[in-house]
């Protein structure tokens, strides 16, 4: 691999997306759906969020126009890479009664060969800490594997940061430095609309070769660098993750549990939404003659009351014991059980609570609690 | 199954709109295996035949509004092994129970011509208040894939699959972007039981509630945040006061903001 970087004109995205197409990719990305940006398969250029950009706040989520024709001039949205890696909603097996005994229906789980088109810094990490639950260890999920190892990703540099972001505080943005297989920065300079490529793996350098791209100039580059610098002093949240995992195992009783609790829904939207969150549940359903049985796996949340059910009731009645159970799983015991923390400061729980929960906000009113309770000392 | 032994299913209607029997009805492919695994004893909607109970299960569509059905539901209760309520009229008290915050007597008066022929209780009340219920199916109607997956479940002895989580969840799974978020539209969903499949929302709507309360429901927070979206105390009431007015937790969120 070379450090070499190239420019694609922006009128020439649309033969990255065919050079994608060509080579068996199918291409899912970013476009408007139902008031938002949502991803889906995008075939054509013109499938893209061309002149949207998002306006985020605690629970709050507008599509604005831009003054300019920017493919990927906002951040993320409701849905995240997730729900092509691990499915919402999936049929593990099926079986079907054979006299006294039954049989094993194969399951092809068949998925396409996705080539994600602007997956964010955040989003990339994201990815990386799910390949370390689903795809590290003694116990390794083949569906989200299979679907894994297939993926074609081209990231895209932000240059502007949403009102909820927090990728600098979780170290895990603005800038793409990781499992890329092209990363793009979008520069819109007067007349002028390009993409400044750098190529991660030998797979991004083939498609290169499918695209019209010429070298970049040191100009070309630090422009690109600087404009990602921009989006760093922009983060939209910040959270001081300051020695976060003994802060919170110190703090499992404090009060403020309780207070978030009086607002929170407990909807399960956070857990949802995040690009980390991985909890499901299964179902076994049966035919109404009983003949056939199917088991099916199904996104579930620590939100919900079956979730933490065994014998007797559920362990975590109260809605304060969920709430700091999803916490504190994703900020403290998270580095406990995978090495990483489980948040990449993405805000999408920030934005899609529906009462505008805010994790960075909760985690300053209990550091913050604890320096007074210092000072008072 | 031996043929000889097919379990008896009876299907009962109280006050209601018969909405739920025709969601019943609706299952078209379903009902053919539905007829064939059961013997659909008792089912006045879709056909005059009647056979004799005891009953293995039996559905119960419909509130109790009269001192007659109030008896009735009990020989239904002595008549069936397992007894299921079907449709927020059932497990709620339905959109009839809007009585229950007013005086039966009024209405009564207004509405006919002779009101001493009216025998009426003053509260439409749901089942559970009057026999023991095996399960509670919730929608105003009743989703007919969960309809199918609880006698399923009866007939195959195993825990029907019917979360009581929200609607939120459904609606996350199908990938429809939240419209309290995205648009600013009220929505029940984070106080409502899942079951529809989230459909409102995929229509740019906000949840009506037609599937109840869900577990854990927090109705005051949710109202807190409706009033910073513009809604005023008046539509606040009219929101929690649809299909499952009399459910308690809406019921109370209802009153609360009516004794503002
Ligand atoms: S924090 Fe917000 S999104 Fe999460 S469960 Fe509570 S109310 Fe729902
Ligand atoms: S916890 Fe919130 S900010 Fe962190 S990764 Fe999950 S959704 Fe994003
Ligand atoms: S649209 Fe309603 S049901 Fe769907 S996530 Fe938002 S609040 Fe929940």
């Amino acid at each position: 691999m070379s450090d070499e970087q190239f420019i694609i004109e922006g009128t020439d995205f649309q033969k990255l997306l065919d050079a994608l197409r060509q080579q068996g990719y199918t291409t899912v990305g970013p476009t408007v759906r139902d008031g938002a940006i949502v991803y889906d398969e995008i075939a054509s250029v013109k499938d893209l969020p061309i002149g949207w950009t998002d306006e985020q706040d605690g629970g709050r989520y507008r599509l604005q126009k831009r003054n300019d024709q920017a493919l990927f001039g906002y951040v993320v949205g409701p849905h995240s890479w997730k729900k092509f890696l691990h499915p919402p909603v999936l049929s593990l097996w099926k079986a079907r009664k054979n006299g006294k005994s039954f049989e094993i229906l194969p399951n092809r789980n068949d998925s396409p060969r996705y080539a994600f088109i602007g997956v964010r810094s955040c989003e990339l990490h994201a990815i990386f800490i799910q390949d370390r639950v689903f795809t590290n260890g003694k116990f390794i999920d083949p569906h989200y594997q299979a679907r894994r190892q297939k993926v074609f990703i081209v990231a895209v540099n932000c240059v502007q940061a949403g009102g909820t972001c927090f990728c600098v505080s979780m170290k895990t943005g603005p800038k793409a430095t990781l499992g890329f297989d092209l990363a793009l920065t979008e520069i819109i300079d007067g007349q002028k609309h390009y993409f400044v490529v750098e190529v991660g793996t030998e797979k991004g350098a083939e498609i290169i070769q499918r695209v019209p791209a010429k070298p970049a100039q040191p100009n070309d580059i630090q422009i690109a660098e600087e404009r990602i610098a921009r989006a760093a002093q922009q983060m939209g949240r910040h959270l001081d993750t300051t020695d976060i995992k003994n802060l919170l195992y110190r703090n499992l009783e404090h009060p403020r549990w309780d207070e978030v609790a009086t607002r929170c829904l407990n909807c399960a939207n956070c857990t949802m939404v995040c690009p980390t969150c991985f909890c499901t549940t299964v179902e076994d359903v049966t035919d109404l003659t009983g003949t056939e049985a199917e088991r099916v796996r199904k996104w579930d949340s620590c939100f919900t009351m079956d979730f933490s059910y065994i014998h007797g009731g559920s362990v975590r009645a109260s809605a304060k014991s969920r709430y700091r159970q999803w916490l504190t799983h994703k900020l403290a015991s998270w580095i406990d059980q995978f090495g990483t923390s489980g948040c990449v400061g993405c805000g999408r729980c920030i934005t899609w609570c529906p009462v505008a929960i805010d994790i960075t906000e909760e985690v300053r009113a209990i550091r913050e609690s604890e320096q007074v309770s210092k000072k008072g000392e | 199954m031996p043929k000889a032994k097919r379990p008896k299913i009876a299907v009962w209607k109280f006050a209601s709109c018969d909405g739920c029997q025709l969601s019943l009805l609706d299952c078209e492919d379903e009902l053919l295996a539905v007829a064939g695994a059961v013997d659909i004893a008792y089912f006045l909607e879709a056909s005059r035949a009647v056979v004799k109970g005891p009953y293995d299960i039996s559905l119960v569509e419909g509130s109790i509004t009269t001192p007659h059905d109030a008896e009735r539901i009990q020989e239904v209760r002595r008549v069936s092994t397992f007894l299921i309520t079907i449709g927020a009229c059932a497990t709620a008290g339905g959109i009839q129970a809007l009585r229950n915050f007013k005086d039966v007597k009024e209405f009564i008066s207004i509405v006919y011509a002779k009101p001493e022929y009216i025998s009426t209780l003053d509260k439409s009340t749901p089942i559970a208040d009057h026999v023991k219920v095996d399960f509670e199916l919730r929608g105003c109607p009743v989703n007919k894939y969960q309809l199918i997956e609880v006698i399923n479940a009866f007939l195959n002895r195993r825990k029907p699959n019917v979360p009581t989580y929200s609607v939120c969840v459904e609606c996350k799974r199908r990938g429809t972007p939240c419209v309290m978020v995205a648009r600013g539209t009220p929505c029940l969903g984070p106080v409502t039981q899942a079951g529809c499949g989230a459909i409102c929302p995929a229509y740019h709507r906000g949840c009506y509630g037609c599937f109840g309360p869900k577990e854990t429901p927090n109705t005051v927070s949710l109202s807190a945040w409706w009033r910073k979206l513009g809604v005023n105390d008046h539509d606040l009431v009219r929101a929690f006061r649809g299909f499952n007015a009399y459910a308690e937790p809406f019921r109370k969120e209802s009153e609360r903001y009516e004794q503002r």
